[in-house]
């Protein structure tokens, strides 16, 4: 059976590939757009805090014993941690300083974490089991699905989905949401701004972490697997807008898919597509797909 | 967000236009150090901080003057790098030809970039210039002239208007500290002119300039080919040099460097780019034996910079002196 004059069997493939490389995206951007709704920084750790979220479900698992789903809870709140560390000590001095500084200082800490692991662990990955419960796959008939990647689109969904109803529908999401618009006027209401916007750098980062965990059992755990997908990002969260929570999910998921049909259809725009995509919405809307007018 | 970014300028920048006397000073001193250098020092290595040290202010005269942070000006570097060495090999181009290829495909690149680019502002500037800058990147990497992972490697440097070979290299090295010259001096030009003033304004405030009747965007577009064009320049001079072309100069690693580099040596400062460039390629030079540890070291002088040292060297250098370096 053939759809374009394709085998569905490598339609359905590359789908699958495009909506795994799309939770990755969406739960990344994600993060990022939390934190710059905030803090209004480009968290450039983001890639090397995934990175760290991987290393961190691989030293659990050989250091502690503890496994997978140990993993999925304690390696973002570890690495959050390390976020709330370093918002402490250093991003916080740069508030009041153009927004650049925060880029040009994320970015710092990430030639550091990664130059530091590298060094540590070379550049060659470290394997990372699957899950027994998770391990083998089923026949749908039209195609062949490993359980494994049903679970990572699934849960990151599942992440994506309740990080947005936090944000936009309780009270809690409220605070933020008018921390963003007036901080001092939230603080004059009683409300710990510099602590929630530490708890937000926090969470964007235990994002981050979550889903280089979900990343470990299929890619590899290597130092250098959040320095380039971080770039392919920023350009997600640029079109969808920057600072969107649904935004960056339904841009993340979309762009994934986007990106498994061209290398179906045409293999040698795979890398680029994303990145025309992003020049020919910055042409048409340049406050992104659900960005608001700034 | 309409915060100012004064905070990129050292000292307050004076209004005056022409040359001023402490400029006059440091370029004597530069030009004759660096003209004694190469008795003392190896050739090679002070040939690609010169490179490094123009891409370095072609970056900062858009940061420094018109307050844009490009994160993705490697791609006009490794494009012209491309362009002079794939002229000069497959096309036989004389030197001086095969560089006026290269910088002309930073210009066009340049051209297409910030037409799209310059719309945007801070953040949303850094991310779009670094997304294209990846694309260029993947076709780099792909397309059939660049030589993918290899590059273009042993490019012939042949001799400058047919009479000047630069098999020599004392005659390489004075060719290239010419082109640094002649691109110091037109960045130069360029900023400290009635263009240059404009740019300031647009910086300090664009909607005031807009309302006085100057055209902000034609204005910051310009900027941005400018800056491109000498970026190119230095990398189509690099290829020459290093008789290769290659995926590390389209890297967006390469444009962190020169951010770093402008960083260090002072943003907004005639002179120091060209003093970050050569403090990061002379420790890259002797870190280069210890790998990763390169990273690291890059990384601490960012976050250092950026918490303690924002001035960077000639930023303190020209405060402590009361002079805008």
């Amino acid at each position: 059976m053939t759809i374009f004059g394709v085998p569905t069997q490598a339609l359905f493939g590359q789908l699958l590939i495009g909506l795994i490389n799309g939770a990755f995206y969406a739960l990344l951007s994600l993060g990022l757009s939390v934190i710059f709704g905030l803090l209004n920084i480009i968290n450039f750790t983001h890639g090397a805090q995934y990175m760290m979220g991987a290393f961190a479900a691989y030293f659990l698992l050989n250091w502690a014993g503890l496994g997978y789903w140990w993993s999925l809870l304690l390696a973002p709140i570890a690495v959050g941690i390390t976020g709330v560390v370093l918002e402490r000590t250093t991003l916080k001095r740069l508030y009041q300083l153009d927004h650049l500084y925060g880029l040009l200082l994320t970015f710092g800490f990430a030639l550091i974490i990664q130059g530091l692991f590298r060094h540590q662990y070379g550049s060659s990955g470290l394997p990372y089991a699957m899950p027994a419960e998770l391990a083998g796959g089923r026949n749908l008939g039209f195609m062949f699905l490993p359980n494994y990647r049903a679970w990572v689109i699934a849960f990151s969904l599942a992440v994506c989905l309740t990080t947005w109803y936090v944000i936009e529908r309780t009270r809690l999401g409220s605070y933020l949401r008018a921390a963003t618009e007036n901080p001092s006027l939230v603080q004059a209401f009683g409300i710990n701004v510099p602590r929630t916007i530490t708890l937000t750098y926090g969470f964007g980062v235990g994002l981050a972490a979550l889903a280089g965990v979900l990343a470990a059992p299929i890619y590899q755990v290597n130092p250098l697997m959040g320095a380039d997908l971080i770039i392919v990002v920023f350009a997600v969260v640029v079109i969808g807008g920057l600072g969107s929570i649904m935004g960056s999910i339904v841009t993340g998921f979309g762009l994934g898919v986007v990106e498994g049909f061209t290398k179906v259809f045409y293999p040698e725009a795979s890398n680029t597509v994303i990145f025309v995509i992003m020049a020919v919405v910055l042409l048409i809307r340049p406050t992104g797909l659900f960005g608001r007018a700034s | 967000m309409s915060t100012t970014t004064d905070q990129y300028v050292s000292t307050t920048l004076p209004a005056v236009q022409g040359v001023s006397a402490p400029h006059a000073i440091a370029f004597v001193v530069m030009t004759a150090a660096l003209v004694a250098a190469p008795f003392f020092v190896y050739p090679v290595f002070l040939m690609k901080a010169l490179c490094f040290a123009l891409f370095a202010c072609a970056f900062n005269l858009l940061i420094g003057y018109v307050g844009l942070l490009s994160f993705g000006h490697a791609v006009f570097l490794g494009a012209a790098g491309y362009g002079a060495a794939h002229s000069a090999k497959v096309w036989g181009f004389p030197p001086e030809a095969a560089i006026l290829v290269g910088t002309a495909a930073a210009t066009v690149l340049g051209v297409a970039i910030g037409a799209l680019a310059i719309r945007s502002k801070g953040i949303y500037f850094a991310n779009i210039t670094l997304a294209f800058a990846q694309m260029v990147y993947f076709f780099s990497l792909q397309a059939p002239f660049t030589g993918g992972e290899d590059g273009i490697q042993s490019v012939p440097r042949g001799a400058v208007l047919g009479v000047l070979s630069l098999k020599d290299t004392l005659t390489l090295y004075f060719v290239v500290l010419a082109i640094f010259l002649l691109g110091f001096l037109l960045i130069y030009r360029a900023i400290h002119s009635p263009f240059g003033q404009v740019l300031k304004a647009i910086r300090e405030n664009e909607p005031r300039a807009i309302s006085l009747g100057y055209r902000a965007e034609r204005y910051k577009l310009l900027a941005f080919v400018l800056s491109a064009t000498f970026a190119g320049l230095a990398g189509a001079t690099k290829a020459l040099v290093f008789q290769l072309a290659s995926l590390t100069d389209v890297h967006w690693t390469m444009s962190g460097e020169v951010v770093l580099m402008t960083l260090l040596g002072g943003l907004g400062t005639v002179f120091g780019p060209v003093v970050g460039a050569f403090i990061v390629v002379t420790l890259e030079n002797y870190l280069a034996q210890l790998g990763a540890w390169v990273t690291v070291v890059q990384g601490v002088i960012f976050v250092v910079c950026v918490l303690t040292f924002r001035r960077g060297v000639v930023g303190e250098l020209g405060r402590a002196v009361r002079r805008s370096l």
